[in-house]
């Protein structure tokens, strides 16, 4: 146990680094299906878009990845928040902003996705 | 050397002249996959979430967003975007090989590096002509 632990700090554990990673592998996943039905569907249009959103199955598979991108860009922002803003109370200012800023982006997935009548 | 022999106090922290340090590539790739990542959460994230709510409002939004589309400047974001994804999405994919110790020697990293910043640009590339 360091004695120095930061407020703003990487909480020093393994924790991160394998979230970043898993959220990874689930984003990679995504967008290999996500090719997958494009090539099925031999390009985009209006209406294989409009199908492919309305199948529930898809809605929270784009949620299960919008979630990991939000969680992975909390990872990642934070990582380059810690490295280049060096005092404390910008950096948790920030720290806070972008936790807002993803939350909200979060709330919006939900609406595109389930906000349609 | 002993820890009480060493000479003290070398001034911290050392400040390095960025440009007068010339990158490996594994220290290129490093770097654009933060920067790309940097540059997905700032715009790519909100630019993703309008198209896809605009795009499935109705047909005309559908159509509407197209014509949008068909313009140099929204053009150059869309390819810079995939640019961004492709780099990170390669990028990321080698550091999980490094992490599962695949090519973690200095010879595989440089080769593995170099492939990735060819491949993402030769990708990014033909999107760049499909969309023109």
């Amino acid at each position: 146990m360091t004695p120095h632990r930061i407020v703003v700090g990487a909480h020093y554990g393994w924790r991160d680094w394998l979230a970043q990673r898993v959220t990874a592998v689930v984003m990679a996943v995504y967008t290999v299906l996500l090719l997958g039905l494009l090539l099925w569907f031999g390009g985009l249009d209006y209406a294989a878009w409009k199908s492919v959103f309305g199948n529930d199955a898809f809605r929270i598979a784009t949620f299960v990845f919008m979630v990991a991108l939000l969680w992975h860009a909390w990872v990642g922002v934070r990582n380059i928040l810690m490295d280049y803003v060096k005092p404390a109370y910008v950096r948790l200012t920030l720290q806070v902003l972008v936790i807002g800023v993803l939350v909200g982006y979060a709330g919006w997935t939900i609406q595109v996705l389930w906000g349609g009548k | 050397m002993a820890a009480i022999d060493r000479p003290v106090a070398k001034p911290r922290p050392v400040y390095l002249n960025l440009f007068a340090i010339r990158m490996p590539l594994p220290a290129v790739v490093s770097i654009l996959h933060r920067a790309s990542g940097a540059l997905l959460f700032a715009i790519g994230i909100p630019l993703a979430l309008c198209a896809v709510q605009n795009a499935l409002v109705s047909q005309e939004a559908w159509a509407q967003m197209r014509v949008n589309l068909d313009a140099p400047f929204p053009k150059l974001v869309v390819i810079v975007l995939a640019w961004a994804f492709i780099h990170h999405l390669l990028a990321g994919i080698r550091h999980l090989l490094m992490d599962a110790h695949v090519g973690v020697e200095l010879g595989g990293a440089r080769r593995s590096a170099a492939l990735t910043l060819v491949l993402s640009v030769v990708i990014t590339i033909a999107i760049a002509v499909r969309l023109w």
